[in-house]
């Protein structure tokens, strides 16, 4: 199986990865840091035995997207299974009242996922095969006074998800939104932990059985789709009232 | 970044400590610009305040958590100082390596193994940790990152290993594996009725068992005083090769369960346990090595003042009559624990400075904190310590004087020269005050 996954260098990406190295597999890792690209290459080859290819490159720069889909033909080849794996958690405070950084934290975990995950679903539709699995958040499920920039952004992604899943229904394209709750990742590194709080590699696992299974939503941990179901029943004349 | 950052034993309780997190191994911190002092924290699993830094910076490096490289032929790990023992056997187990000496627990990571010079059951024959350390990467506050090892930077390698994190951050280290043929254990459980039969029996079991530990009851008194049980064994020749990937469930609550009552009853029911004089079995590594992995954050059972835990070693020479008298103390004082742990340690010698390990036998203990009462116990077992020549463990205290560990450690003036000049941890002050 040949898998690209952009965003390679996320804990969550590098968990399911090692996952999916268990079988047969070729990956290419696409991210914005080499160093990083280059650490993460050899973990997984150590752990998995399987060697990662790497690419860096601006991933969230819509106008350079085209480009890297056509170098990752060009140099990876076509491949089944593209995973979308980046996004910025922003601590909300520092940016309430600075437009050009809403704009940016939307730009990255929204639009420019929302692009690449059209490059890679019209890709797919030509050739009536493939899997795009697509990392948005439980926090994308309800605005929540603490994390709505970032829960807007996921929580726009995941609905053109849904559209696009409902467009290719029929089709031999499996769309997949992936709905973590809160992980233990460097992305949450100043977040302090709570017993809600899983590992990568459990979530990792958990994703890994989604895109196996072709789920088209996943939560994963499953219990949360226990919780967002009862934070979304919530009323709102309540909710807003609660210091979420 | 973890919710609290305290030691194992939750004593002391630290003053605000500011944390920085460090988790990729290119883009460290700029120490030089950390107003105050700086000390590395990983797991958290120190027992005393030396992976504290009360008022200070703690940077945490759990995040350092990757696999570098790896040699199958030569048996040769190297990986980023924030990956645990746990990831590591993950890796090695299925391969047919085990580490070549692991501490009891395996929620400890690299990097603190090698700067406690962490030690366990086959210290006889294998040395502590520091023994099995090809090279590591120091970074110093001045962003100089060296190349430690026997051949390179010599003196700051010697005074890394066992270094209690004082002399930069290890960023990564390269090991050397043991080879086994079977992750089974096979292991012997003897009962022994006093000091005298331990003894007896470690002489024969330390020859030909890579790995022997012995727990002791320190509850009985009378004839039955240094009763136990002796666990020895070997990695089985053949067998299956794996590692626990089962997930530990953490002890549920916050109080203290353990007073006088409940560890005399544990302690009676737990020499009564199983079997009549003696046990052989093959058993999985995990519950040989790591029987309290089973059970996450056991320090909760201590309740919220904690727990201390004492380790020392006593030369050979006249340390027998010197440990009765401890155990007879502890015994008296009602303020003993579950986990009385003896084992002898052999004359290899560790590349680390500090290093606690030495040729004697070395005694731990927990000791649930009661306050003044434990404190002032304990200081009179110090006494005991220093009058037979024998050391306490500093990776493991929180308590002993600046005195005491200056006449423990007549290394500690060379040491000195080592340690970066932006580090420090509460241990350090507390021992030089």
């Amino acid at each position: 199986m040949k898998l690209v996954v952009i965003g390679g260098t996320s804990a969550i990406a590098v968990a399911t990865i090692k996952q999916f190295a268990k079988k047969d597999l070729e990956v290419l890792l696409v991210d914005i840091n080499f160093n990083r690209l280059e650490s993460v290459k050899n973990d997984i080859f150590v752990a998995t035995g399987v060697l990662p290819s790497i690419f860096e490159w601006e991933i969230s720069n819509i106008n350079m997207q085209e480009q890297l889909f056509e170098k990752i033909i060009q140099d990876f080849g076509n491949f089944d299974v593209a995973f979308i794996a980046y996004g910025t958690l922003p601590n909300q405070e520092d940016i309430l009242n600075k437009p050009n950084e809403i704009q940016k934290q939307l730009s990255i975990n929204f639009i420019s996922a929302a692009t690449l995950s059209s490059i890679f679903a019209e890709y797919f539709e030509k050739r009536n095969s493939g899997i795009l699995a697509v990392i948005t958040s439980v926090a994308g499920d309800r605005g929540r006074k603490s994390n709505y920039i970032y829960g807007s952004a996921k929580g726009g992604l995941s609905i053109f998800l849904q559209g696009l899943r409902n467009r290719l229904s029929g089709t031999g394209v499996t769309i997949i939104t992936i709905k973590p709750g809160l992980v233990d990742s460097p992305m949450t590194a100043d977040i302090p932990k709570n017993p809600l709080f899983s590992s990568s590699e459990i979530v990792g696992k958990h994703i890994f059985n989604a895109i196996e299974k072709k789920k088209d939503i996943a939560y994963v941990p499953g219990f949360w789709r226990i919780v967002m179901f009862i934070v979304m029943h919530i009323p709102e004349a309540i909710f807003k009232k609660m210091n979420l | 970044m973890k919710s609290i950052y305290e030691s194992w034993g939750k004593y002391p309780t630290p003053e605000y400590q500011q944390v920085i997190n460090y988790s990729w191994i290119n883009e460290a911190p700029d120490l030089a610009t950390v107003i105050g002092n700086v000390l590395p924290f990983g797991l958290g699993r120190s027992y005393g305040d030396s992976c504290l830094n009360s008022n200070g910076t703690l940077v945490d490096c759990s995040g350092l958590n990757k696999f570098i490289s790896v040699d199958w032929d030569k048996g040769v790990l190297r990986a980023e100082a924030g990956v645990s023992l746990d990831e590591i056997l993950k890796l090695i187990v299925p391969k047919g390596f085990f580490l070549a000496v692991t501490p009891g627990t395996k929620f400890v990571t690299l990097g603190g193994a090698i700067a406690n010079d962490v030690h366990g059951k086959n210290h006889h024959k294998m040395g502590t940790f520091g023994c099995h350390v090809n090279c590591f990467e120091l970074l110093r506050s001045t962003n100089e990152r060296l190349i430690c090892s026997n051949s390179e930077n010599q003196e700051l390698f010697r005074a890394t290993i066992g270094g209690l994190g004082l002399t930069g951050i290890i960023t990564w280290a390269e090991i050397k594996l043991f080879r086994i043929d079977s992750s089974m254990i096979d292991a012997e459980f003897v009962k022994f009725d006093c000091l005298n039969d331990f003894f007896e029996i470690n002489d024969f079991a330390n020859l030909t068992n890579d790995f022997t530990v012995s727990w002791i009851d320190c509850t009985s008194t009378g004839t039955r005083s240094g009763r136990g049980i002796y666990s020895s064994g070997n990695f089985a020749k053949s067998g299956p090769k794996y590692a626990n990937t089962k997930h530990s469930i953490d002890f549920p609550f916050k109080s203290s369960f353990i007073n006088e009552l409940s560890v005399n009853l544990f302690n009676v029911l737990y020499y009564q346990k199983q079997f009549d004089k003696k046990l052989n079995s093959l058993i999985h590594y995990e519950p040989f090595f790591y029987p309290l992995d089973a059970v996450g954050k056991w320090n909760n059972a201590y309740g919220k003042n904690g727990f201390i835990q004492y380790q020392f070693v006593l030369p050979f020479n006249n340390g027998k009559e010197a440990l009765k008298e401890i155990l007879t103390r502890i015994n008296h004082s009602g303020l003993s624990s579950f986990l009385t742990v003896l084992k002898t340690f052999g004359n290899i010698k560790s590349p680390g400075m500090l290093s606690f390990p030495r040729p004697g036998i070395t005694l731990a203990i927990d000791f649930r904190m009661t306050g003044k009462r434990t404190l002032d116990f304990l200081t009179s077992l110090d006494d005991i310590v220093k009058e037979h020549r024998g050391v306490i463990y500093p990776a493991k205290d929180s308590r002993m004087s600046g005195s005491d560990f200056m006449h423990f450690y007549p290394e500690v003036k060379e040491f000195s020269k080592y340690i970066d000049p932006k580090f420090s941890s509460s241990f350090w002050r507390r021992v030089n005050n």
